[in-house]
Parts: C-alpha cells; structure tokens; sequence
C-alpha cells in the first residue's frame, strides 16, 4: 500500500506546507504585535463593534473564579449559549448548550449537563487549561447563534461556518466547514467535520472533504453536497476582507464566519495561524492564488479586493460534474 | 529582505566550528573517534641524597612539551618540603626547599607523557655562542686541529659535528683528542668545540623510554643547531638523529639536578608504558587553556560529568527539529522527548520505556478520578506531581523487593515534567480522543527514543564533549532547518488525496 506522493506533484499542485506557511506568509505578513487582537476572542469582539462587522451578541464574561457562581444569574433567561476561552485555539473548550431544560443543559448532541458541569467548565476555562500556553484566562458567553435554516440539512447538531483565508486583504479561498456526529458537532476538521470548498465567485461548493478523503454528501444527514449553495456570500466575503484593516493588516488572516437568520454573516472569530486543511477542501494548492495577490499593488479598498478574488479564482464544481459521470455510469 | 546576513551568519557558524574542531584535532591531538587507543609513559624520577642538617634546596629539571611526546600530568611526592615549579632559560624546574634536614632524603617526581607521533617539534631558541672560549697551552693547538681537520671533511654545521664526533671514537682516536680527554668530558668538550667553530650547540639530558624499567639514568647528548634546524648526536658514536623513544628530560644545557646542603645526590628513573583509550589520555591533558583551545577539560571533575550531559542536550533537540520540521512528527510538548530521553540515559532504555509506560498509564487513570473533583489547574496539577511521585516510590520499593534493582533508577524520571504530560495527555484524550493521545505519546515516544540513541551513540559523546566547536555546526544546522519552506515527509501523505484526481 503505497499512500505517498512526491514533493513534485504536491508543487505541482500548489499545495502550501507548514513550514512555508509558517516562515514565508505567517513569518512575513502577520506582525506578532497584532496577534493580542486576534488570539483573544473579546478583544476582536469589541474591535469588531468599533468597525461595525456583526458578531454574535456577548452575553458576559467571567473574570475571576468568583464570578462562576454568578454565572447562574447570567445564564437566567437564555435558552441556548456558548462559552468559549478567550484566547482558546484550535475550538478547545468551546461548549455549546442548544437549550435549557429543566434545569439542565443540553448539548447539541443531546447530553445532558448540570449547572455544575457548566461552572467546572467555566472554571477550567479561567486556569487556562485550553488557552495557549496555559494562561489564565477569561470566559466568554455568547449568545447562540439562530443559524440559517436554508443550511440545516447540511449540518448535524454545530452550527456550520465558513471559513475565508484573507490575504493581504483579499479573500483567496473559503470552504464550509459542517459539523458531523463524529466531530461532536464542533466544526473542527481534523476532529471530523466535513469541509466543503467555495467557489469565491459565486459561493457554491467545489468539492466535499471528510477525514482528508472525497465525500459527496453529507456522512449524517446524507444530503447532497452539490447544491450546497451560501446566501448573501457577497456580503460575507466584503465583512471577510475588511477584517484585514480592522486587524491593522495583519496579511495571513483566517476569518471565520457564521450565516445567523435575522442578522446574515456574523464574525465568529479571527485566526492568525489558519490551516492548510482548506486546500484539501478545494482540491487546489493556494500557492498560486497567493502568489497573484502578492503582485497586486496595495492600497486597494474592500470592494474592489473582492471584485478582483471573485474575478480571478472562479471555478467550476467538480460535485456536478462528478454526480453526471456518476449518472451517465448509471 | 535579504537573507545574506543569515547565509554569512551560518556560514560564519560553521566556518568557526569546523576551524576551532579542527584546531583542537591537529594542535591537541584529539582524536575523532573514541576507539583510538593512545600509548602513555609513565616515568618516575626518584632524587635521592644525604641532607647535613642544615637548610636544603634542591632544583631539579622536568620535561616539558616535545616531539613525540606531550605532558599530560604531574605529581610530586615530597613531604615537609616546599616546592616550587619554575620557568628558567627555557627549561622547566621544579625547585624543593627545606629548613632542616638529615639523613637520607627522598623525593618523588611523576609525570605521565603521552605519546604522539605525528607532534611537531616546538620550535627552540638555538644557545648563544661562547665566543670567549680561551685555552691554555698546549690544549689550543689540539683544539684548533681537531677543528680544522673536522671543518675540512664537512659541508654544514651536522657533518662538522658528526666528524668532530668520530675524530674521539675509539678508531680514529689520535693524538689530539686523547689529549683533550684527559682534562675535559667528552660532552662539554664536543659543545665547546663546536662553539669555537661557530656552531651554536648544547649538552641536553634524555630518557630511554623502555617498558617496566627500573633504577635507569640519563643519558648525554649534544644538541646542534643549524639555523633554524637542529639534531641529536650520540657523543660516543656521533650517530645523529633522535631515537623514538627518547624523551629529552633536561634540554637548556643546564645541570639536571643541583643539591645544596646534601652529599651523595644522584636521580633515578623508573618508567611504565601504558595504552589507554584516547578519550581518556584527552581528559587527563594538563589544562593550558587559551582562547582556542577552551575545553571544559579544565573545569573539576565533577562539573565535567554535569557538562557531559548539557553539551549533549543540542544534539536531542536537533532530533527533534528534525522531527518536527523535516518529518512532522506531533510531540506532546516540544522539547518533553528530551528530557525523557536523558532520564533514559540513566534508567537505560528497557527500563526507562517500561517505567514511562506505566507511570503515565497509572498518572492516565488516577487523573481521570481528579477530573471529576472540579478542581482548579494548579492544584490538580500539583496532584498529579504528587500521584507521580507515589507512582515512583511505589514502583521503586515493589521492584526492590522483587530483587529487580533496575525499578530503583526510574527516579530519574523529571517528575513535574511527567505530571505536566499526564494533565496533557488527559485533556487531549477528552477532547480529540484516545487515537490523539496515541498518535502524540507515540510521536513523543519515538522522538525520545531516537534521540535517545543519538545521545547514548559513543562516537556523539565524544564529539560532543571533546569539540566545542560542535555547538556551533550544530546551531548552524538548526539555523537552515528553521529557514526550510518545503514540505514535511508526512505532508507527502496527508496531501495524497489532492494529487490523485
């Protein structure tokens, strides 16, 4: 079983790895003064009001071990909620309570938690067990998000996002990443979610990952990926490029976005590390993509940054065209 | 920007390692592998006279550094004497007094030369000529014969010498030479003759190096410059050149013992050929440090074994920067491997995996029970430190008691350092699932493993501790590793997918 290929091919390809992204795009265009903004989620929060991109309403936060035993008080009257570490990375504990029940929370996946789950949690969260190099930390509780239902057969459980890698402003690839049984409805890819490539131009999937393997539907709900089609992605890919001045231009940008139902695209969060896994979802290799952004003259404004990626990195779905060859063997 | 900087960094860096690597090869003959075996003499001199119960001083020359041989080190055994090594006309002494003495005296004097072949000669100020050399009747006129005839049948300054030495061998003794004989030794004789005729020269003492010798002496030679050269003749046979084996023990032309206050003086040599390991005859090399030669040789032993260890601490870390940046091996806690590879080195491996196997499978369990008491960071962690320990005692007394006394090294194991990786270990296992601590212990375990092996390989230690110099290739390579953009070998799998459409 030979399950290895050739530098050449991957260069070929355009495939970006660790190492180039880490020395030649993060070493290079992210300046380590910006990250403060961006590895903590309350600051982007608060970044992102000044500038006026939409983010999930916050509900509090909790500073100090104290303030658990508030959090009661805090939770009365929200039905679903997220609390997140601020400076939590990689979606470690983040914890998603769909809705309250008699006074115990639900988790999508339907396990039930005690009060005193939740406070543990918070309390965790607060020691730093899940925030880079295990400072202490803030918890942030934020309103759930009423995600699109035009989205839901696409999903189990999480709330799908998108993700757009921004660079030097321009939105160069995005994919969809939808929560599975086995990602624990987290939108993590490595932990199982199935990412879906977006065509920049028009929003539509390119082509669906699970595991690092081709999948052409969705593993739970067994719907289709092809039509998979992201409303108001206009809107989503300018709110995506106006994080870059929002950031202070910080160049190598992983923005995450959510679709809520009354609100459109909202800022989930910013990264400054983003993954390679999206190229797996697209089937393409950014290199090339971002070699052409490093040619363009900088200054340009949003709109046209966005008008120039939905230009130049068009594509057509390799879904469609797989479901006819899958017809035509029929 | 431009990366010259860098590259004339790295290249400074490795350009300076190799040099100061290299230097201490050839001007110290440290050797590359730690298999060489090098021969070490180890001579004893034994002084012994008859004090007259008054003050005594006595000043006795000492080898030092030569070809074919260099000193490694040197003991005195003298009691109730002072001493004092000193540095006179280029010749090295050591000098003992003593207030009041009587009797027979003894003093000891060994020193432990090691052999090395390929040593060049230092080089040595030639003597000042004797111009003022004045004869009395009739022994000018045989002088100035034995002279002539000599200078007659030679080209330079060591035919003149070798013929002037034959013209007092038993063959062609004549008329001159017995005449000379009897008012002067034939070793000052030849070196005030060779004076005379302008040939700058020296009587020196020497050693025959033989293996389990006894009660030997010194033997005379007549040291002949010319220019910038010089050689050995043997004044019975004017045989010239140097025997391997010859160590010269007293090479200014001075006296090589002088006792004031005794009678009866006179030294005796016994002599000891021993092979040791190289690295071995390295360590005991007498510290003459200057900036080039910086070793840690020089430090005390003790602190000698500690930096043993620190010097090799680059080369697991080099493993894993390899592992991380060429293969993309996932590690819990970066530089963890290291520090269980180092406890490795004391436990030995076997030991140390089995021992790390089940101390962090016990601290898995045990902090899962913790995990459900909702206890802050610290203090949980602080209870897995204690736990581990427990684990440690408990391991150690049980295999004590079973008679298995290698149990009892796995307290070398860095504790906080394994509490650290349990807590890391349960977080991962809870959030990403068992598969993730496996793929993460494995990563580590392996990382440890061959950088345990590369730390252990004999030929590394000795590198490592004998050439500083090493430090620096070693932090030019990790320089370019940190400056490498391609692709990991384990990406070539996980971007497979990508290529096969």
């Amino acid at each position: 079983m030979w399950n290895w290929t050739s530098p050449g091919k991957l260069r070929a390809k355009g495939i970006i790895g660790m190492n180039r992204r880490n020395i030649r795009y993060i070493g290079r265009y992210n300046d380590r003064r910006l990250y403060p903004l961006v590895d903590d989620k309350l600051k982007t929060k608060i970044l992102a009001q000044e500038y006026g991109i939409t983010t999930p309403a916050l509900i509090g936060t909790v500073a100090t071990q104290f303030g658990v035993k508030h959090l009661r008080e805090m939770l009365h009257g929200h039905d679903g909620f997220v609390i997140k570490p601020a400076k939590g990375s990689g979606g470690k504990g983040i914890l998603v309570i769909d809705h309250v029940e008699d006074g115990a929370f639900i988790k999508p996946s339907g396990v039930r938690l005690t009060l005193k789950d939740v406070e543990r949690h918070a309390s965790n969260i607060l020691s730093g067990l899940y925030s880079l190099g295990g400072s202490p930390d803030v918890a942030v509780v934020e309103a759930l998000i009423n995600f699109d239902e035009r989205l839901a057969e696409y999903t189990y459980e999480g709330v799908p996002d998108i993700r757009v890698i921004v660079f030097l402003g321009y939105p160069v690839m995005a994919m969809m990443r939808l929560s599975t049984a086995a990602s624990d409805g987290k939108a993590n890819l490595h932990q199982g979610a199935v990412g879906v490539g977006l065509d920049i131009a028009t929003g539509t999937a390119i082509r669906g990952v699970q595991f690092d393997r081709t999948r052409l539907d969705h593993p739970d709900t067994g719907h289709e990926l092809a039509s998979l089609h992201i409303p108001d992605w206009d809107t989503l890919l300018l709110l995506a490029a106006g994080c870059y001045e929002m950031t202070g231009l910080l160049g190598y940008l992983g923005t995450d976005v959510v679709l809520d139902r009354d609100h459109g695209p909202m800022l989930l969060e910013l990264n400054a590390r983003p993954g390679l896994a999206i190229q797996m979802a697209n089937g393409e290799g950014l290199r090339r993509r971002l070699d052409l952004i490093e040619r363009q003259p900088a200054g340009c404004p949003p709109e046209e940054r966005v008008a120039f990626a939905q230009h130049h990195f068009a594509r057509r779905s390799e879904l469609e065209s797989n479901a006819v060859s899958a017809a035509l063997a029929v | 920007m431009s990366r010259l900087p860098f590259y004339l960094l790295v290249g400074l860096l490795l350009v300076m390692g190799i040099g100061l690597s290299v230097h201490r090869h050839v001007t110290l003959e440290v050797p590359w592998t730690p298999g060489e075996q090098r021969e070490v003499w180890e001579v004893e001199a034994l002084v012994n006279f008859t004090a007259q119960d008054g003050p005594v001083l006595v000043n006795m020359a000492l080898p030092s550094r030569q070809q074919s041989f260099r000193l490694l080190t040197e003991h005195t055994a003298s009691p109730g004497y002072g001493l004092a090594f000193l540095e006179e006309n280029g010749g090295r002494r050591a000098q003992w007094s003593i207030r009041d003495a009587s009797g027979n005296q003894q003093l000891y004097y060994t020193t432990q030369m090691l052999a090395t072949p390929d040593a060049r000669p230092p080089g040595i100020e030639p003597p000042e000529l004797h111009s003022d050399i004045i004869w009395e009747r009739p022994y000018d006129t045989a002088a100035a014969q034995m002279i002539e005839r000599a200078w007659n049948r030679s080209a330079d300054g060591f035919t003149f010498a070798r013929e002037l030495i034959r013209d007092f061998g038993d063959e062609r003794q004549g008329e001159n030479s017995r005449l000379l004989l009897t008012q002067f030794e034939r070793g000052p004789l030849l070196v005030r003759l060779l004076n005379q005729a302008g040939v700058p020269a020296r009587e020196v003492s020497g050693l025959l190096l033989e293996d389990a010798r006894r009660r030997q002496t010194l033997s005379q030679w007549v040291q002949v410059f010319d220019g910038e050269r010089w050689a050995l003749f043997d004044p019975a046979t004017g045989e010239q050149g140097r025997p391997d084996n010859l160590l010269l023990w007293e090479a200014s032309g001075q006296a090589v013992l002088e006792v004031q206050g005794g009678t009866n003086s006179r030294v005796t040599f016994s002599m000891l050929n021993r092979n040791q390991p190289a690295a071995a005859a390295v360590r005991s090399q007498l510290a003459e440090d200057t900036l080039l030669n910086f070793s840690i040789h020089s430090l005390p032993l003790e602190e000698q074994a500690l930096f043993q260890t620190i010097l090799l601490i680059p080369i697991g870390a080099l493993v894993v920067v390899i592992l991380r940046i060429l293969v993309g091996i996932k590690t819990s806690g970066t530089f963890m491997p290291v520090l269980i590879a180092l406890a490795f080195i004391q436990t030995t491996l076997i030991t140390g995996l089995v021992g790390f196997l089940l101390i962090v499978a016990v601290g898995l369990v045990i902090r899962n029970y913790l995990s459900y008491l909702n206890l802050l960071l610290v203090a949980r962690v602080t209870a897995v430190i204690i736990t581990v320990i427990a684990i440690i005692s408990l391991f150690s007394v049980l295999s004590y008691r079973f008679g298995l006394n290698a149990g009892l090294t796995i307290t070398f194991f860095p504790m906080i350092i394994l509490s650290w990786t349990i807590e890391r270990m349960s977080i991962l296992w809870e959030e990403e699932g068992p598969r993730e601590v496996l793929i993460q212990g494995g990563g580590s375990l392996l990382t440890a493993v061959i950088a345990f092996l590369a730390m252990t390989n004999p030929w590394v230690r000795h590198i490592t501790f004998n050439f500083l110099g090493v430090q620096m290739i070693l932090m030019a390579l990790i320089l370019l590793l940190g400056n490498y953009t391609g692709y990991r070998l384990l990406e070539l799998r996980r971007f497979k997918p990508i290529t096969e459409d």
